[in-house]
């Protein structure tokens, strides 16, 4: 498996740590209420199909990315820097 | 027996090797199977599970039967098809699953016991009594059944693993596969050509037709002589693609050393991940047997088999041949025979208006409906349109037909397709993103459509790659229609076996039907055809057939199993290549590393660290003794201890205290320079993540150290932050953890020594606790931080790393020269703990920080990651476990970390759980044993007594609950602040 | 009195020769971490052109050959061989910090690909081409340094393990020559 890094351009998957679902980005205010916190630290959708998730260039340039991919074919079809003001 | 004058190899040099202690000659260029049926050894093995004697039956990596095992002791290697192992001087090979020897094998009656041991026999005879599973039955017939075996021993051979890149890579070097790499190597694409064999050509090496007006492999030999002559062009033989995995990444075994002497100077094989842009599968196709009674006797072959051995090494399989087959491809292997000079008994063909191609009987319509000889083949009973007679005959050549080797491209979950033309399955288009399929792996299965599908593969891959296609002469060659019709199985009495290495016959098939074993799936399972190492090469297409008749289905709603990685075995040494001793993982080694295994102290690993355990004096003969006398010395005089291993991440910038307090669950905003803090990282979840000290060095920098196991989690959790999270702060941290070597001396002598080395002596008040700064040691410029992780009067100093080895010697001759010394992990964890000091032994990621007594850090003042969720009912209140302090009653009392802790009297069982026991050690200060652990409502507990219970280590101790900081509590020690 | 020595990552590991390829410890004496603050990157890079010759390198890039700006991270580079200048940028000392490694002879190519999962292909990967990527199961660098030869960079506590994977990987790769008949 290989991922695109947009600063590093392709590389081996063992290169990144994945963490899971995009939705970690959008941490919830301090005060959003019990619920929409659970939602953000444990309920997940299984998704078959295209799937946006969030993987660490740990052994490469330390970026953290967002990569568009589908669980059913395994395509992966782009990742963009989470913050892409640094290159 | 050799054909004079035939052979690629005809003038090879003899070669000398053994099979079962036996010596023969073969010839340079020989395959092991070549070599003994050239010196007309034809009984090679016994079957898996009825020990029927068996012979070679294939000429390639597909072979079930013609298994050896190499290599004695711990070099045993078993499994090795004789069809693919190149023959050297000295090789020594040995039949297996056979006993006493090959001839005279004692399991053979299993063979007439066999109409009790059908398919599922083992399941429904072995059921009762359940205890005797896997005592009894399963060492039984696990005995009684298998292949070859290992030796048990370490495997010291040499492995390698390696990755290669292209824009092109094609799979298989016959005339498509050759073809395809001219083309697009003349297209200027990047080429990786990989072909299993030791020779590319591919069939080519095994016919005797001709390509451009050359014999194949001559023409074959020309192309391969073009492409080595290309930089652009890699030619890998011996190379097997194993795999196709996600994103063009293929897996491929190299053989590298099986065709010579083994030798440890040489990698026996090398695992590769090939990533290819492209990747063109020109694997050929595999030849079917066909289930007749009794068509396993060694002796029958496969007819292309048989072709090979005559055209590529001059070897006739028999004086006498008879060749059975459904098409007309299986009568070139009687024309070639006739043109050799052997014997051709007769072809008998099962069609009706079956060809005549040369100067050989053919029996139309023809039928072999049973065989005779028991170690080798005698004869055949043939039924044909002019009636039934016995043929005497030592080889017969069958052929079912042509099976394309789709394998590869089912690989990613994709099905073949059923073509009704060539009666087999053909890739579907797609299945594997960026693999296109040429030649008879397609379903092309002339020579002519071969080449000329290997060129207009290559062109269409090349120009999707963005490159012009180079111009390619279309080579001339044979272009005669591959006619065939359906032959599955011939009635008849006996046996008509169908997967050769698992014994699975016709009849298992039709009874996994008959019990409802329908889909191929389960038939496969229920009968383990398919199962064994060829991974059912040769069986599968015909099982199916079979299957379907059974159930009333055709063949392709029948459907195929699923054919998954590798394609040949591939050995777990080549998997782990290089990952034995040293190379299983990293070493990081401290800069005190050799003076520290000088001193004679067993190193531990943390993390990928190597930290000395403890640093035995003469005299001393437990560990106990040594950590003993390291914490008394470090509680009464001085002590050094290299803690480089602790993470340090230098964070600057204009928000570097805004994120450190969104980081960090208490606040650093308020941190004065020049001083240093404790702080407490929690998850997201309000569970703990990692502790440290961060000091700050200036208005807008810090130093923050991690404990040494989570430092790679906290950096990378400091790059989520700062890049998903708060991309709004003005913040950059960067590792120095190897920039500085970084020692702890510990101890009421500890501002003493370092006054005898630091340029510029210290004293308490301008150095009080929790103070850090610059120091300077012989010109260097190093940091010194007053902070304390054993509660005594403690420093940790610095240098940079070129430095420490230099520094540690001279503190620990400093500490000796003052009646102290250096100490190890142990000591350091009997200090810490008699402070009460947590690690991850505590934190392990299920405790918040009310659980440790650090509620009140939790500053509500501000945000910070795991604020909110730390602030969760069901995790402020209610019931939950917390640290406590355990000491014995008696104290000579044991406490053994794990333990479990019980109301003293309760049943210590799982429903009457109170807490466990997480940290443990023997205190020479207190003079007994002392634990930290965490106990129900432990904070609200201290002066119970709890019953200690270790049902493993079989010790149950009633002890004192008490708070965790069992040595001087207020801290006076580290505080100290004379100037004495 | 103490009196400080300096030692060398690699130390006596260094240096080899193995068949074709010859394994040399790099000595830099000055190595600065840069990482420029939010929005100084064109601010630092010209900063640094003034003072050494050489600007903030773009990533996977390797600029300069006596002092050099080695990219090695998202918005991070290595300023060695130089002292680096005041930036507008977090400037840390990690002259200690690295074990560098020359891998230089006719198959160093071959030797870094039983390590990396890196492509290495001179067409791809150019003289001045860097890449923070793994080699062995060690985050590191690598950087092609000329035709036949590469300078791999991994922290220095692992410099006796990457002697070990370099030279095994020499070794296996000198095996299968001499073999060759």
């Amino acid at each position: 498996m290989r991922l695109p890094c947009p600063l590093c351009g392709e590389r081996d998957r063992r290169e990144f740590y994945y963490q899971g679902h995009a939705t970690m980005l959008d941490r919830p205010a301090r005060d959003a209420g019990i619920d929409a916190w659970d939602d953000y630290l444990h309920n997940r959708d299984n998704i078959a199909g295209e799937v946006e998730d969030l993987w660490h260039h740990e052994a490469g340039c330390g970026a953290w990315i967002k990569v568009t991919r589908n669980t059913v074919t395994h395509e992966v079809s782009g990742a963009k820097l989470v913050n892409g003001a640094r290159k | 027996m050799r054909v004079a004058g035939k052979g690629l190899n005809a003038h090879g040099a003899p070669v000398t090797f053994t099979f079962d202690g036996t010596t023969f000659e073969g010839r340079e260029g020989d395959t092991l199977a070549a070599a003994l049926l050239a010196n007309d050894v034809r009984l090679v093995g016994r079957s898996f599970k009825y020990h029927r004697p068996r012979g070679i039956l294939t000429a390639g990596s597909e072979e079930p039967n013609a298994l050896v095992t190499m290599g004695t002791d711990a070099a045993q290697d078993p499994n090795i098809r004789a069809t693919t192992q190149e023959i050297y001087d000295g090789l020594a090979a040995r039949s297996q699953n056979a006993w006493p020897s090959l001839n005279r094998d004692v399991m053979a009656v299993n063979d007439l016991l066999s109409p009790f041991l059908s398919a599922g026999f083992y399941y429904k005879t072995f059921m009762w009594p359940k205890s005797f599973w896997e005592k009894v039955y399963e060492p039984i017939i696990r005995r009684a059944a298998g292949l070859g075996a290992l030796s048990g021993a370490t495997n010291e051979d040499t492995y390698e693993k390696a990755f290669a890149h292209c824009d092109v890579l094609i799979i298989g070097a016959g005339p498509a596969g050759l073809m395809a790499a001219l083309t697009a190597a003349r297209s200027g694409a990047d080429v990786i050509l990989a072909d299993e064999d030791s020779q590319m050509g591919g069939r080519l090496l095994a016919e005797t037709y001709d390509v451009d007006g050359q014999a194949g492999a001559d023409w074959a030999a020309g192309i391969v002589e073009d492409l080595r002559g290309m930089a652009n062009v890699r030619l890998m033989t011996r190379t097997t693609v194993t795999g196709a995995y996600d994103q063009g990444t293929y897996g491929a075994l190299e053989l590298v050393n099986h065709h010579r002497t083994p030798n440890a100077a040489v990698p026996r094989e090398c695992f590769w991940r090939i990533v290819a842009k492209r990747s063109i599968l020109c694997a050929g196709a595999l030849e079917r047997p066909i289930a007749f009674p009794n068509n396993d006797r060694p002796g029958i072959m496969t007819a292309g088999a048989v072709r090979t051995y005559l055209n590529r090494w001059g070897v006739a399989p028999g004086k006498s041949v008879t060749v059975f087959a459904n098409n007309d491809d299986a009568h070139r292997t009687a024309v070639d025979l006739v043109d050799a000079g052997v014997t051709v008994a007769g072809v008998i063909d099962s069609r009706a208006d079956a060809p005549q191609f040369g100067d050989y009987p053919v029996f139309k319509s023809g039928l072999v409906i049973a065989t005779k000889g028991r170690l080798c083949l005698e004869s055949i009973t043939v039924q044909h349109s002019g009636g039934t007679r016995d043929i005497r005959t030592d080889c017969l050549a069958m052929s079912g037909g042509w099976n394309p080797t789709v394998h590869l491209t089912c690989h990613m979950n994709g099905r073949p397709t059923w073509d009704d033309y060539i009666l087999s399955f053909v890739p579907t288009d797609g299945s594997i993103p960026g693999m296109s399929v040429a030649g008879a792996a397609s379903g092309v299965f002339s020579t002519h459509g071969c080449l000329e599908s290997g060129i207009k593969i290559a062109r269409e891959v090349v120009l999707e790659l963005g490159l012009t296609a180079g111009d390619i002469d279309m080579p001339s060659a044979d272009d005669s229609a591959y006619r065939i019709e359906p032959l599955w199985q011939v009635e008849g009495k006996g046996r008509k076996w169908l997967d050769f290495q698992n014994d699975v016959h016709v009849k298992d098939i039709n009874l996994a039907a008959q019990e409802n074993f329908r889909s191929v799936e389960h038939m496969k399972r229920y009968t383990t055809q398919g199962m064994a190492t060829d991974q059912g090469k040769n069986s599968n297409v015909s099982a199916l057939a079979v299957l379907a008749d059974a159930t009333g289905r055709g063949i392709p709603e029948t459907g195929t199993t699923t054919f998954r990685p590798p394609y040949v075995p591939v050995s777990i040494g080549a998997m782990g290549a290089g990952a034995q001793g040293h190379g299983f993982a990293p070493e990081r080694h401290m800069t005190s590393h050799h003076a520290t295994l000088d001193r004679g102290a067993p190193m531990i690993e943390a993390g990928l660290w190597y930290r000395p355990s403890y640093f035995p004096k003469t005299g001393e003969t437990t560990w106990l003794e040594s950590c003993n006398r390291e914490v008394n010395m470090v509680r009464n005089t001085v002590g050094i201890c290299d803690v480089s291993t602790l993470g340090k991440i230098d964070i600057q910038g204009p928000d570097a205290a805004a994120f450190l307090d969104f980081v960090y669950c208490n606040t650093f905003l308020t941190l004065k320079e020049n001083r240093v803090r404790y702080g407490l990282m929690l998850r997201e979840d309000g569970y703990v993540m990692d502790d440290g000290t961060t000091a700050r060095l200036g208005p807008n920098q810090y130093v923050m150290t991690t404990t040494t196991a989570a430092a790679g989690q906290v950096m990378k959790h400091l790059d989520w932050v700062s890049q998903a999270l708060r991309p709004d702060l003005d913040v950059r941290f960067g590792s120095v953890t190897e920039q500085w070597a970084q020692f702890a001396v510990a101890g009421p002598k500890s501002r003493d020594l370092l006054n005898s080395i630091l340029d510029q002596g210290i004293d308490g008040e301008s150095w009080p606790f929790m103070a850090c700064g610059d120091v300077q040691i012989s010109g260097v410029a190093g940091r010194l931080f007053r902070i304390s992780f054993s509660g005594e009067h403690a420093y940790e100093i610095a240098v940079p790393s070129r430095y420490g080895a230099s520094l540690f010697r001279q503190l620990c001759a400093q500490a000796e020269a003052m009646g102290g010394g250096v100490y190890g992990m142990e000591a350091l964890n009997v200090l810490r703990i008699e402070k009460g000091f947590i690690t991850h032994s505590e934190i392990h990621g299920r405790v918040n920080a009310a659980d440790i007594g650090f509620g009140r850090m939790v500053s509500q003042k501000k945000d910070c990651i795991g604020n909110t969720a730390s602030q969760r009912p069901d995790v402020v209140g209610g019931e939950r476990e917390q640290l406590v302090g355990l000491k014995p009653i008696d104290p000579k009392g044991k406490l053994t970390a794990g333990a479990h802790l019980f109301v003293d009297g309760a049943d210590a069982v799982r429903v009457n759980d109170q807490g466990y026991v997480t940290s443990v050690c023997y205190s020479p200060t207190l003079g007994h044993d002392l634990a930290l652990g965490f106990l129900l409502d432990g904070h609200n507990r201290h002066g119970e007594t709890v019953q200690l219970v270790d049902h493993l280590r079989g010790v149950e101790t009633v002890c004192e609950v008490c708070h965790p900081v069992f040595l001087d509590p207020d801290n006076t020690r580290a505080k100290e602040t004379s100037n004495g | 009195m103490v009196k400080l020595i300096a030692n060398t990552p690699c130390g006596d590991l260094l240096p080899r020769a193995i068949g074709t390829v010859s394994l040399d410890e790099v000595i830099v004496d000055q190595i600065t971490f840069v990482a420029p603050f939010n929005g100084q990157q064109k601010a630092v890079s010209d900063a640094l052109k003034a003072a050494i010759g050489i600007g903030f390198p773009a990533p996977n890039r390797c600029i300069g050959t006596g002092p050099r700006a080695m990219w090695c991270g998202m918005g991070q580079a290595l300023v060695m061989g130089a002292s680096c200048p005041d930036l507008a940028a977090q400037c840390v000392d990690q002259s200690d910090a690295w074990a560098i490694v020359k891998v230089h002879g006719v198959d160093a190519a071959a030797v870094l690909a039983r390590l990396t999962p890196l492509d290495l292909r001179a067409s791809e990967f150019k003289r001045g081409h860097t890449a923070r990527t793994l080699i062995g199961h060690m985050t590191g660098g690598i950087t092609r340094s000329g035709a036949q030869s590469f300078e791999v960079m991994v922290m220095r506590s692992m410099a006796a393990t990457l002697v070990h994977e370099l030279t095994q990987a020499a070794e296996n790769m000198h095996g299968r020559e001499t073999s060759l008949r």
